[in-house]
């Protein structure tokens, strides 16, 4: 212990943490080219598709048809305060299509596929899988991962949408059927205040969140041999896979900051 | 001389390698003849699979060069490593099948990933190659279904699907048995006999190993310790060699006095 | 017989997400994907207080248009608004166009009144007759100096 050796720490760590930064970044950009490069293939796309999206379905129903409800609920009251119960479609609509929508299905499938992308690739990693591609000269990145990409950009948008009207349908139940706000007046509330712009800010803001989680998921997980603590066992796995979940549930609500100052 | 350079698959010339403030290779030279099968021994943590990493391009030297048929590795790009590692094939140390695919897809894999044959094309040579090691009923089973040895025939099948000029073995038969190692080791008798491919050993399965190799190598303290062949190998003067021996296979017979004696005792 | 379900599911996915996607865009987001058929009509307001493009056009409570664009008309310092008019509604010149606000805080829309006359405004013409926004605090004030 001498008088430098915190200072040694803090740079060991620093540089340890940029150097995972940068391999992340260079590891996004080989994984993007080789998602465009040609040649193409339809079926494992099509798996990846049913994995994050299909099974994705369900839940998303769920999550969205509550969060409707809850809307509708909270919306109500302090709406009817002022006699404008006439604005509770436009405040549902709006904070589903431009907030919720894409925030919380990305979260959900940040549950559902985030964690499931990283401990499997994590887990060919460690069972030399990933090593055994590249001795059958079949590149990983291409082979494994550029599906998991495209379908993960693909799924989120989608499934947003279906977020949205389902989000909507749960908030027209509680407000309608309910509390007896006139059908008419939500939906042509609705239809008058959200703009193209909302709904552009509710794709953009998916398709980012859609290749933020597969690229936080696939990098943590390729990098498995890579990590400070050791990636190595199943501990190996387990812990990695929660620190991509962590990672990337935070940086989705970060981006959705980013990204709602940029275009507000 | 050239002639003699062109009869080598695999030239490992001063190959260093540092991990950190680790050195685990310090100038490692290593001839790999053509058709031939060369075998690296050494205690476990020795670098042993370091070097195979470095034949298969996985790892980057620090410094040297790793030339397979006369091209270095360390300064490839990624697609000519590809180019070269179509002539490859891997037994891995545990296999690493693909765990979500069937046996049949595995095998099929580097078929139809990395060659333009049609389905019917690649399911008969897959059929050939499980059917050469025994293994015509676990075609649709999952490697987690099937047993150790089986999962090392599979991974076997799948290393030759592609017809490789080289071969790598990391530690064939660890936790195998007796009698299923001896199966892993017949089956690569017979199939180099008929494919004529050039084959990397990494094991410490001595002295059986020593039957199978054309020349051995010990790996130790970070550099390679002679490689000749079984025979010069046992009956080396270098320290460290005869050390591994004696660890490994008991005493050895200097000379006829002592051969003598141990003959008696045996 | 496998490999079919989970195609099929996927394909069930996609064209959920898509339909989701268009009545999205095409209710909500005001895309015109059969381009109904509209004109441009421009009204002058002294203020619109808060009147955005997007807010609807009415006449008798039915909409018949939305407002594309707002500009400020810096030689007299009015307010131009531009607005898209269905085709099969027909404003005569002295037709009257009004903002009004949908409860006490809700949205600003246009309201206009249709006139008596035989002349009809023509596509990229003008509503000559213009009520602005009724501010509320001035509203107020005025019948606090007014008891006065």
């Amino acid at each position: 212990m001498t008088f430098a050796t915190p200072f040694k720490k803090l740079g060991d760590q620093s540089l340890f943490f940029f150097e995972a930064v940068g391999r992340a970044g260079i590891f996004l950009l080989v994984c993007l080219i080789s998602m465009l490069k040609p040649p193409y293939k339809l079926h494992p796309i099509i798996r990846q598709l049913y994995f994050i999206g299909s099974r994705s379905g369900f839940v998303i129903l769920f999550t969205g048809l509550f969060t409707g409800m809850v809307l509708g609920l909270q919306g109500y009251y302090p709406l009817a305060k002022f006699g404008s119960e006439g604005l509770l479609g436009s405040a549902v609509a709006l904070s589903l299509i431009r907030e919720l929508g894409p925030v919380l299905t990305a979260l959900m499938v940040i549950g559902r596929a985030g964690s499931a992308i990283c401990a499997g690739i994590g887990i060919m990693r460690n069972s030399e899988q990933i090593d055994a591609l590249e001795c059958m000269a079949i590149d990983p990145i291409k082979y494994l991962l550029a599906p998991k990409f495209v379908a993960s950009i693909l799924s989120l948008p989608l499934l947003t949408f279906i977020f949205d009207i389902i989000g909507i349908i749960g908030g027209f139940l509680v407000g309608v059927a309910l509390f007896g706000v006139n059908q008419g007046t939500y939906f042509q509330g609705m239809y008058s205040s959200v703009q193209w712009i909302d709904i552009e800010m509710g794709i953009v803001k998916s398709l980012v969140f859609g290749l933020l989680i597969v690229w936080i998921a696939s990098a943590k997980g390729y990098f498995l041999h890579l990590e400070r603590s050791g990636g190595f066992g199943a501990e190996g796995v387990s812990r990695t896979t929660t620190d991509a979940v962590v990672i990337s549930s935070v940086s989705v609500l970060i981006w959705d900051y980013l990204i709602t100052a940029l275009m507000i | 001389m050239s002639s003699a350079k062109d009869q080598l698959a695999i030239e490992m010339v001063n190959v260093e390698k540092t991990f950190g403030q680790q050195r685990v290779l310090k100038g490692i030279n290593l001839p790999v003849a053509k058709g031939e099968t060369t075998v690296i021994v050494g205690g476990s943590g020795q670098g042993k699979s370091v070097i195979l990493k470095h034949m298969l391009g996985l790892m980057k030297p620090s410094s040297g060069e790793v030339r397979v048929f006369g091209r270095d590795l360390a300064r490839m790009k990624k697609q000519e490593l590809y180019e070269v590692r179509k002539d490859y094939g891997v037994l891995f140390q545990n296999v690493a099948l693909f765990d979500s695919m069937t046996v049949f897809d595995n095998v099929a894999l580097p078929l139809r990933e990395r060659t333009k044959k049609s389905q019917a094309e690649i399911a008969r040579i897959v059929e050939e190659k499980l059917a050469l090691m025994a293994l015509e009923g676990a075609a649709g089973k999952y490697p987690a279904q099937i047993s150790g040895g089986m999962q090392k025939r599979v991974g076997l099948a799948r290393a030759l699907a592609l017809e490789p000029k080289i071969v790598f073995f990391d530690e064939p038969t660890t936790g195998l048995d007796v009698h299923k190692s001896n199966e892993i080791y017949r089956l690569f008798h017979a199939t180099q006999q008929q494919l004529k491919y050039t084959a990397v050993i990494v094991s410490h399965d001595v002295p059986k190993i020593f039957k199978l190799a054309d020349s051995v190598a010990l790996m130790a303290g970070g550099e390679i310790q002679g490689c000749m062949s079984p025979e010069d190998f046992q009956r080396s003067d270098n320290p460290l060699i005869r050390q591994f021996v004696e660890v490994t296979m008991g005493p050895i017979y200097t000379n006829d006095k002592e051969e003598a004696v141990s003959r008696e005792t045996v | 017989m496998k490999r079919f379900n989970f195609e099929t599911s996927v394909g069930v996915f996609m064209v959920i997400g898509f339909i989701c996607f268009a009545w999205l865009s095409i209710k909500l987001g005001d895309i015109d994907l059969f381009g109904r058929e509209s004109r441009t009509v421009v009204a002058r307001f002294v203020s619109i207080s808060g009147l955005k493009p997007g807010a609807a056009v009415e006449i008798a409570g039915v909409q018949v248009g939305k407002v594309t664009g707002v500009r400020l008309d810096s030689e007299y310092f009015e307010a131009e608004v531009q607005m898209e008019i269905e085709n099969g509604v027909e404003l005569q010149e002295d037709s009257i166009a009004a903002i009004r606000t949908a409860g006490i805080i809700g949205d600003r829309y246009i309201k206009i009144t249709p006139g008596g006359s035989d002349v009809l405004i023509e596509p990229g013409g003008e509503i000559i007759e213009t009520e602005s926004a009724i501010n509320l605090e001035e509203l107020v004030s005025k019948y606090i100096f007014d008891k006065d």
